[in-house]
């Protein structure tokens, strides 16, 4: 059970890790100040729920090591986040498309965790499900104004859809482990959060006139580690550098 | 760009934002910034305006659809009430309890 609880945390931490890092990137870039703001306060509480995700998972791991060293010292093939996190960040409506399949399938698998049997688990998500409320509101907001909005943005929002789509089926994978923690109360199986997120993702994708794509393919690789993207070792190496050329750097 | 300009605009209405910092006191304004509607106003108010724990509540008011007194007024409008101090209610005691006015 040890080794299903920490694989589930580090899913939990890693998603939450790496999604910030991507959305950090706009810091300075995004279209006007007030999405940079917004963008970067996102970012942050990803951060903040990472803090508490891999504080929690080395505490279950027992092994000495801290969140940092979770963080900043393990290489692509350690990572537990899904796929579509660590995809590159694309254009703005590819940053809200990718924002807003995550928020929605995250908003639904945080409200369920409220009342897991671990309360340690359950304290976190209910202190994350207040961040991600706002979350999923913003981005299905700029999902729908994008898509319903000028000739240009609906199109640029379409094939955003159309590329992202096939990688939010990975947070609904389900495994052993899943089952084990599922039976323990801890938390609910993947694919049980499949319907919530479906009947979001069409309400908000509906009102954005999107064509949700016609398949049920979906890649995976990320959440069992089996193999990333080739873009997470990318994103490592400017994440983590730092510690690896200073190891140990504190400030 | 001549005054004849007819294109469709491409920046976003600029609001003004008001936030009540806690409860029982009143709005205050606090700046102002671009969105597309009154709704994204209030997001990007909070996430500009209240990230470090600043309010309760916020109003948003277009800001072209404030009326503004005249700088050019300044003289017929306020200078009269300068040497009415007859008009200030200085002569009372408030009561602590009775809290913020």
């Amino acid at each position: 059970m040890g080794d299903h609880l920490f694989e589930f945390l580090l899913r939990q931490g890693d998603n939450t890790l790496i999604l910030s890092h991507r959305i950090s990137e706009w810091c300075g870039h995004a279209p006007i100040i007030e999405e940079d703001i917004a963008l970067a306060n996102i970012a942050l509480d990803l951060l903040g729920q990472t803090q508490m995700w891999l504080g929690l998972a080395v505490e279950v791991e027992g092994a000495g090591r801290s969140a940092d060293d979770l963080a900043m010292l393990r290489d692509a093939w350690d990572f537990r986040n899904a796929i579509l996190v660590e995809r590159p960040n694309g254009n703005f409506g590819q940053t809200m498309m990718r924002q807003f399949l995550f928020d929605a399938y995250h908003v639904e698998l945080l409200s369920k965790l409220v009342s897991s049997a671990d309360e340690r688990i359950a304290a976190i998500a209910a202190k994350s499900l207040k961040e991600v409320e706002y979350h999923v509101e913003r981005s299905a907001s700029t999902v729908i104004a994008l898509g319903d909005g000028s000739e240009e943005s609906h199109a640029r929002m379409q094939a955003a859809l159309d590329d992202q789509w096939t990688f939010a089926g990975e947070f609904f994978e389900t495994d052993a482990g899943d089952h084990a923690l599922r039976d323990a109360g801890i938390s609910p199986l993947p694919s049980d959060l499949r319907a919530g997120f479906n009947a979001r993702a069409m309400a908000v994708l509906g009102d954005a006139t999107l064509v949700i794509p016609e398949t049920t393919f979906a890649h995976s690789g990320g959440r069992s580690g089996k193999h990333h993207s080739e873009h997470l070792g990318h994103l490592l190496t400017q994440m983590q550098w730092l510690q690896r050329a200073y190891p140990g750097a504190t400030w | 760009m001549s005054d004849q300009d007819t294109s469709p605009r491409t920046e976003w209405p600029l609001w003004e934002i008001f936030i009540r910092g806690q409860h029982g006191m009143s709005h205050r304004h606090v700046g102002s910034l671009h969105a597309p509607d009154a709704e994204m106003a209030i997001k990007n108010a909070r996430d500009v305006y209240t990230r470090r724990n600043e309010g309760v509540s916020i109003w948003v008011v277009e800001a072209d659809k404030i009326t503004a007194s005249s700088p050019s007024d300044k003289g017929p409008m306020y200078e009269p009430s300068q040497s009415k101090v007859y008009r200030h209610p200085t002569f009372f005691d408030i009561p602590d309890d009775v809290g913020a006015m």
